[in-house]
C-alpha cells in the first residue's frame, strides 16, 4: 500500500512536472530583430529558380531582384549586404516555411491577397513589383488570344494564386481546360517546354523572364496579350512583431525614394552633403529616422551605397541592364505613370 | 496500513516492492505513460500557442469553402465551383483508384514473375532474375521521372498522335481510347455479374457433395465461366444489345470523346507496378520454396494432377508464408503512390497539399492525410489479416 502510495505520488509528480513545462509559455520567438542581431544574419526565402528575379549561379550563388531586396534589408540593418541566408522556397512551401520560423522573411514574388494578409497570419511589405497574369504558347500553335484556348491542357504551379485565377478566368468565360499541377518549377516548365502541356500560366513577367531563360529558341513562344489579374508581389513577414514589419516596410520606401530624390548607388556621398532637409533625414545627417526603427541612422544610406535605389535595382536585374530588357511600364515611379509611391521618411 | 507492512516483511515468498519485477513493471509503464501523454500535450499546448499568437485561423470550417482551383483528372464529378472537401475526395478516389489497381497488377506481374525464376527454362528464369534485380534496386521516384518523362518526351502532340490500334491514340496528352456510350442495360449487366458470382457458392457445394458421394468430378470451372459471362449476355441481349462506341476524335487542343488515360496516371501504376512486382515475386518465390519438395511427392505418389498438385497441395502451404509479406507490400505500394505528388497526378497528398497552401490550413491537412492513409492501411491491414486467418494452416 505504502509502495503503491509512492508510486502513484511519483506519477503525480512526474505528470505535474511535465504539466508545469506545458503550462509555460509556448515557445518565444521574440522580437525578430534582436533574434537576427544576436545571429548576426537573417533568412530570406526566395523562389527556387525564376530567371531575373532570384536564380543560383553555378556556384550556387542567389542574384536576381528579390534577392536584392533581402540585400538592401541586410545593407540597412546589418552595413553589409552579404549577412543573408537565402532558402530556396517552392511556392507551397513559402508560407508555412514564414510561420513556422525557419525564414523571417519572404522574397518570393508572392502576391498580396487578404485571406493570406488574414487567415495565414502573415503581413504584406509595401508591394515591389506589379505584374499580371499571362499565358504562354508555343508560336505553333497559332493562338492570338487568351479566348481561344477551350479544351488547352495548361502546366500550372500548385499554391500560387495563378492556379485560382486560372480556375476563375475559364469559369468566367465558359471555357474547359485540364490542369497539370507540378510543384517544381524546373519540373513544371519542363513539361511545358517538353510539349506536355499547350499553355504555361503565371506572372506574365515571370513567363517572358522563363522564355529567355530555358526554352531552347524564346522566339517559338509567345507571351499572349492578356492580363487576366493583378498580381501586386510583396515582400512578406509573419503576424506578431510590428517593429520588423515597420523595418522592411521603410526599407523598400526609402529605396524608392531613393530613386525619386535622384540619390544613387554613385552619388549617394555627395548626397550626404545636400542642403535638403527630407535627403538630410533620410541618410541619416538629421538623425531620428533610424532610432524610430532600431536601426543605425546611417541605415538608408548603407542600403543605397551597397545595393542601389529602387531604379538601380530594377534595371540591373529586369530591366535594360539585364538579358529579360523588361520595361518600367507600371512599375515606373509615380512622377513618371507608374505606381511606385514612397511614403513620406519624416 | 500497519497490518499491511507486517504481512509484507513477513512474508518472505514476496521481496521488497522496489525488487518485485511486477510492480516495477508497472511503475515504468506508468512513467512511460505519462511522458507520452506529457509530451504530446506539451506540442499540442506549444502549437495552439504559436497559431493563436500568429492569429492563423483554425478548425475545419474550409471544409465547406469554394475550392477555386481546378483539378486534371477526376473519378466523381468536380468543378472549381466545389468546395475544398469535395476537392478532397477527388483525390482521395484518386489515390483509391491507383492503389487498387497497382495492388491488383503488381499482384498478378509479380506472381508471374516469381514463378518464371522458379522455371525449368534457363532463359526464362535468368529474365525474371534481371527484372527482379534492375527494378528492386533503383528508387521508385527515379522511375516514376524515368516512365513520365519517357510518356512526355517519346510521344508525339496530339495533332500527330501515333494511332497505335483502331481509334485508340497515343500522344503526350495521353492515351485516348474508345468506350462503349452509358446505356442503362450495363447497370442491368453488373446486376447480373454479382448474381452470378453469388450463384457460385450453392454450385461449389453441390459439386462437392456430389464428388464424395458418387467420386464423378463436375467441370467447376468451365460451368462457372459460363454462368458469370453467360448471365450478364442474357441480359444485354434482353435490353435489345444497346451498343454504340464514343470514339477519341481530335477537337481544338486535344481528342474529346472516348476515355484517355493521362501520362501522370499511366506512369504512376506503370512505376508502381513495376516496382512492386518486383517484391512480390521474391516473395512468391519464396514462399513456394518454403514447401517441401516431399509435399510434391507425396501429391503425385497419391497420382494428383500438376494441377491439382499445385492448387490443392502446394498453394494452401505457400500461401500460409505469402500472405503476411505480401500484406506489408500492399501497404507500402498504397503509401508509395503519394509519390505522385512529383509528377503532378493530383492524389490526395496533391490536393491536400494544394488547400494547405490556399487556405493555409496546414495542421489541419497533415491531420487528414495522416487520418486517410492510417485508415486505408487499416483496412487492407484487416482484409490481409482475413485472409490470412483463411488460409493459416489449421492446427489440431
Amino acid at each position: 500500500m505504502i509502495f503503491q502510495t509512492r508510486l502513484w505520488a511519483a506519477f503525480a509528480a512526474v505528470v505535474a512536472t511535465l504539466c508545469g513545462l506545458a503550462a509555460g509559455q509556448p515557445a518565444k520567438a521574440g522580437p525578430t530583430l534582436d533574434k537576427i542581431k544576436q545571429a548576426g544574419m537573417f533568412s530570406c526565402g526566395v523562389p527556387t529558380g525564376i530567371p531575373g528575379f532570384a536564380q543560383p549561379d553555378s556556384q550556387g550563388v542567389y542574384s536576381g531582384f528579390d534577392v536584392d531586396i533581402c540585400k538592401a534589408l541586410s545593407a540597412a540593418i546589418f552595413g553589409d549586404p552579404g549577412k543573408v541566408k537565402y532558402v530556396p522556397l517552392t511556392a507551397q512551401q513559402r508560407f508555412t516555411a514564414l510561420q513556422s520560423g525557419e525564414v523571417d522573411i519572404l522574397s518570393n514574388n508572392t502576391t498580396w491577397t487578404l485571406t493570406r494578409d488574414t487567415d495565414l497570419g502573415l503581413n504584406f511589405g509595401p508591394v515591389v513589383f506589379y505584374d499580371g497574369q499571362g499565358f504562354m504558347v508555343p508560336n505553333k500553335l497559332n493562338v492570338k488570344s487568351a479566348k481561344e484556348l477551350n479544351g488547352a491542357t495548361i502546366c500550372v504551379q500548385p499554391g500560387t494564386t495563378t492556379e485560382l485565377n486560372l480556375a476563375d478566368y475559364f469559369r468566367a468565360n465558359k471555357m474547359e481546360y485540364k490542369p497539370v499541377v507540378i510543384e517544381k518549377i524546373d519540373e513544371v516548365y519542363a513539361a511545358f517546354f517538353s510539349g506536355r502541356c499547350d499553355v504555361m500560366t503565371g506572372d506574365a513577367t515571370g513567363l517572358a523572364a522563363q522564355r529567355i531563360g530555358r526554352a531552347s529558341n524564346p522566339d517559338d513562344y509567345v507571351v499572349l496579350p492578356e492580363r487576366i489579374s493583378k498580381e501586386p508581389l510583396a515582400p512578406v513577414v509573419r503576424h506578431g512583431d510590428d517593429q520588423w514589419h515597420d523595418i522592411v516596410d521603410w526599407i523598400v520606401f526609402a529605396l524608392i525614394q531613393g530613386e525619386e530624390s535622384g540619390i544613387t548607388q554613385a552619388n549617394v556621398d555627395e548626397m550626404k552633403k545636400t542642403e535638403d532637409p527630407a535627403i538630410k533625414r533620410m541618410l541619416g545627417v538629421t538623425p531620428g529616422m533610424g532610432k524610430a526603427l532600431g536601426l543605425e541612422e546611417n541605415w538608408a544610406y548603407n542600403a543605397i551605397k551597397m545595393v542601389g535605389n529602387y531604379g538601380e535595382i530594377f534595371e540591373r536585374t529586369l530591366g535594360m541592364g539585364s538579358p529579360m530588357k523588361f520595361e518600367r511600364g507600371i512599375n515606373g515611379l509615380w512622377t513618371k505613370g507608374g505606381l511606385m509611391y514612397a511614403i513620406p521618411i519624416r | 496500513m500497519a497490518s499491511d507492512e507486517a504481512a509484507l516483511t513477513l512474508a518472505p515468498a514476496r521481496p521488497a516492492p522496489w525488487r518485485d519485477p511486477k510492480l516495477r513493471a508497472i511503475a515504468y509503464q506508468i512513467v512511460f505513460v505519462a511522458a507520452v501523454v506529457g509530451a504530446v500535450g506539451f506540442l499540442v499546448h506549444n502549437m495552439l500557442g504559436n497559431i493563436s499568437r500568429q492569429n492563423i485561423a483554425t478548425g475545419f470550417g474550409f471544409l465547406r469553402k469554394e475550392a477555386a482551383f481546378g483539378i486534371g483528372e477526376s473519378l466523381i464529378p468536380y468543378s472549381p465551383a466545389d468546395t475544398y472537401g469535395r476537392a478532397f475526395l477527388v483525390g482521395l478516389s484518386n489515390t483509391l483508384y491507383v492503389a487498387a489497381l497497382g495492388i491488383v497488377l503488381a499482384t498478378i506481374l509479380g506472381t508471374v514473375m516469381g514463378l518464371a525464376r522458379l522455371s525449368g527454362n534457363w532463359l526464362v528464369a535468368k529474365l525474371a532474375q534481371i527484372y527482379v534485380e534492375t527494378f528492386r534496386n533503383i528508387p521508385l521516384l527515379l522511375q516514376l521521372f524515368f516512365w513520365w518523362g519517357l510518356l512526355n518526351t517519346a510521344a508525339p502532340a496530339p495533332r500527330q498522335a501515333w494511332q497505335v490500334l483502331p481509334d485508340v491514340f497515343v500522344s503526350n496528352r495521353g492515351i485516348a481510347y474508345p468506350v462503349p456510350v452509358a446505356s442503362p442495360a450495363y447497370k442491368w449487366m453488373a446486376l447480373a455479374v454479382v448474381v452470378a458470382l453469388a450463384l457460385l457458392v450453392p454450385l461449389r457445394r453441390w459439386a462437392a457433395a456430389r464428388q464424395a458421394a458418387t467420386g464423378r468430378q463436375f467441370p467447376r470451372g468451365w460451368a462457372g465461366l459460363g454462368i458469370v459471362l453467360g448471365l450478364p449476355l442474357i441480359v444485354f441481349v434482353a435490353f435489345g444489345a444497346p451498343f454504340a462506341l464514343s470514339v477519341p476524335s481530335l477537337h481544338g487542343f486535344n481528342f474529346s470523346g472516348g476515355s484517355a488515360v493521362s501520362p501522370e496516371f499511366a506512369a504512376l501504376l506503370l512505376g508502381l507496378v513495376i516496382y512492386s512486382g518486383t517484391f512480390i515475386a521474391e516473395i512468391v518465390r519464396a514462399g513456394i520454396l518454403a514447401v517441401s519438395w516431399g509435399q510434391s511427392e507425396a501429391a503425385m505418389a497419391l497420382g494428383l494432377k500438376s494441377g491439382q498438385r499445385m492448387r490443392l497441395v502446394v498453394l494452401p502451404q505457400a500461401l500460409r508464408v505469402i500472405v503476411p509479406p505480401l500484406t506489408s507490400q500492399y501497404l507500402s505500394l498504397t503509401k508509395n503512390s503519394s509519390l505522385a505528388v512529383a509528377i503532378g497526378f493530383p492524389d490526395l497528398v496533391s490536393i491536400a497539399n494544394t488547400t494547405m497552401n490556399q487556405t493555409g490550413q496546414a495542421i489541419e491537412g497533415i491531420a487528414m492525410i495522416m487520418a486517410v492513409y492510417l485508415f486505408i492501411s487499416l483496412s487492407i491491414s484487416l482484409a490481409m489479416n482475413l485472409y490470412n486467418r483463411a488460409v493459416a494452416l489449421v492446427e489440431r
